[in-house]
């Protein structure tokens, strides 16, 4: 905007528009779009995975089911912060190795000298050369398959455990019409075993809500970083300065994870009530 | 949509072309230094100094911004190429990583507290400072009680708000601060001179590049243009190169 041009001689609310309006602002605003293409990417993601992971876990091959007790055991027992650090470098390096391997036969040096991490140019993931957007791209696909990871041992053990809950009557009574075992298991089983697991799911769907913000631990600026960074005091070096505001836009961060709690909870009652029709279980709507 | 066009075009050309691309990695959040300024860029006297290094040397240089918790740890894994971040060399960092030469004298750093802050505060009180610098390493090694924050924005607002006695860190940082504080902040005590001069951190592995920028370094100091460039970022400063 062209009153925008010369910020010192702008006062009241001709500040605040133009303040409001500089391009760290519409950063600030668009990372809010990166929290939710999170949620909106994670979330089938955790389900696809849970999934496989309960269905490991019933499978009647021993090395199926040891493979889908390590996955849920291991991973909800390692503490997240310690998973989100590690899974995102240990991929990063992995894919890396990979590429320098298949890209670079002919380089001897080591990969490893000292602390360095040294592949060659060719192998770097995404090429040092790329833009940064592709940059952070990456950096996203690496921080969801992280939390997809984590929070796909958490649906696993809720579905698996769901999966567990379906009366055996329901599952007997389909034996008893014919039906095989693959049968039972798709359209009895798992046709039923939404409402058990449908409690579960809305908690972990609540936490993962909450816990976007680690995407900033994980280089991902996010809303909390620019938060931060925008609320940080700032000196006359700034176009725009002023003292501490930091409380003000974590309020508004506040606001934002407060709204979606409140949506998320309307759409999971309507999501219950659906599921819960004629259901003979405790708080089904006949 | 215009955006992602030219920037696909600019892949498509930047990987026949042989330029290299270094990535700058800095933390943004240590004005003068280095910052984001409000159209979102890194600005600063290390974006100065860095465009003009990279012109000398003939290097295709792209900025990164990156936690300063973690800076060193990412430039070791190759996330980005050089360390430009008002890093002063240490010997304990220099195990880890390289530096170039120094681009910016050793500087005095302050103890800044509210306005009336006793001198006693330096001994017995709590002293703010940001995680993994000089400054915190100073104060653990003192008798002051230290508190540690991830920026240096922290850090301030820590002594405003009473939750810490005094702060310790560069002057340079410091003085904008103390200057339009209107009163409320003052400098306790003498200044103290730790650390040595400021460098790039670049990969012990990466030789050449840090070769490159000494050259540059040196080719800046000789004709002047590094002393006026401090003295345009830090009120008049004369550096003496």
């Amino acid at each position: 905007m062209e009153m925008c041009s010369d910020p010192s001689t702008l006062e009241g609310l001709n500040w605040w528009l133009c303040y409001l309006g500089t391009a760290k602002h519409q950063a600030f605003y668009l990372s809010f779009g990166t929290v939710l293409l999170l949620l909106a990417l994670t979330a089938p993601v955790v389900m696809v995975l849970g999934f496989s992971g309960a269905m490991a876990r019933r499978s009647g091959f021993p090395p199926l089911r040891w493979i889908g007790q390590l996955y849920t055991n291991l991973v909800r027992g390692v503490p997240d912060i310690i998973f989100f650090l590690f899974v995102p470098i240990a991929m990063d390096q992995g894919i890396e190795y990979i590429r320098h391997k298949i890209k670079c036969p002919d380089v001897t040096d080591p990969i490893r000298q000292g602390s360095d991490f040294v592949v060659c140019t060719a192998a770097k993931m995404p090429l040092g050369n790329s833009p940064q957007w592709m940059h952070e791209a990456y950096g996203f696909s690496l921080a969801l398959i992280a939390f997809a990871i984590v929070f796909g041992a958490f649906a696993a053990n809720t579905l698996h455990g769901a999966m567990n809950a379906v009366p055996k009557d329901q599952l007997e009574t389909g034996s008893a019409f014919g039906m095989s075992e693959r049968q039972v298991f798709w359209r009895i089983q798992v046709k039923q075993m939404w409402i058990y697991a449908l409690p579960g799911l809305s908690n972990l769907w609540m936490i993962l809500i909450k816990a976007t913000p680690l995407l900033f631990l994980l280089g991902v600026e996010d809303i909390v970083y620019w938060a931060r960074e925008l609320g940080g005091s700032k000196t006359s070096r700034y176009t725009y300065p002023h003292p501490d505001w930091r409380l003000y836009y974590f309020a508004f961060l506040l606001v934002f994870y407060l709204f979606m709690t409140w949506a998320s909870e309307k759409v999971l009652t309507r999501i219950t009530k659906r599921l819960s029709h004629g259901q003979a279980i405790s708080g089904a709507e006949t | 949509m215009n955006k992602l066009i030219i920037a696909a075009t600019l892949v498509a050309f930047a990987t026949t072309a042989t330029a290299q691309t270094v990535r700058m990695g800095t933390e943004g959040a240590y004005p003068p230094y280095n910052f984001i300024n409000d159209n979102g860029e890194v600005d600063g006297f290390e974006r100065d100094l860095g465009d003009m290094l990279c012109e000398i040397a003939g290097l295709d240089c792209v900025w990164v911004i990156n936690d300063w918790d973690s800076i060193i740890p990412n430039l070791v894994s190759g996330n980005y190429d050089t360390i430009i971040a008002g890093m002063s060399i240490t010997n304990e960092r220099d195990e880890v990583i390289d530096f170039t030469q120094e681009y910016y004298p050793p500087d005095a750093s302050a103890f800044v507290g509210l306005a009336g802050t006793s001198n006693d505060v330096k001994m017995s009180g709590i002293i703010a400072a940001q995680t993994n610098t000089i400054q915190a390493s100073y104060i653990a090694n003192s008798s002051a009680t230290l508190v540690e924050f991830a920026t240096a924005d922290e850090t301030i607002a820590a002594v405003r708000n009473g939750e810490a006695d005094a702060v310790l860190a560069d002057w340079g940082l410091l003085s904008d601060i103390v200057n339009e504080s209107g009163g409320e902040l003052a400098v306790v005590g003498d200044r103290v001179m730790i650390g040595g001069g400021v460098g790039m951190g670049i990969r012990e592995s990466d030789n050449d590049l840090r070769d490159a920028f000494n050259a540059a370094i040196d080719q800046m100091k000789a004709d002047g243009s590094l002393n006026a460039l401090i003295a345009k970022w830090f009120d008049g400063l004369e550096a003496g190169y």
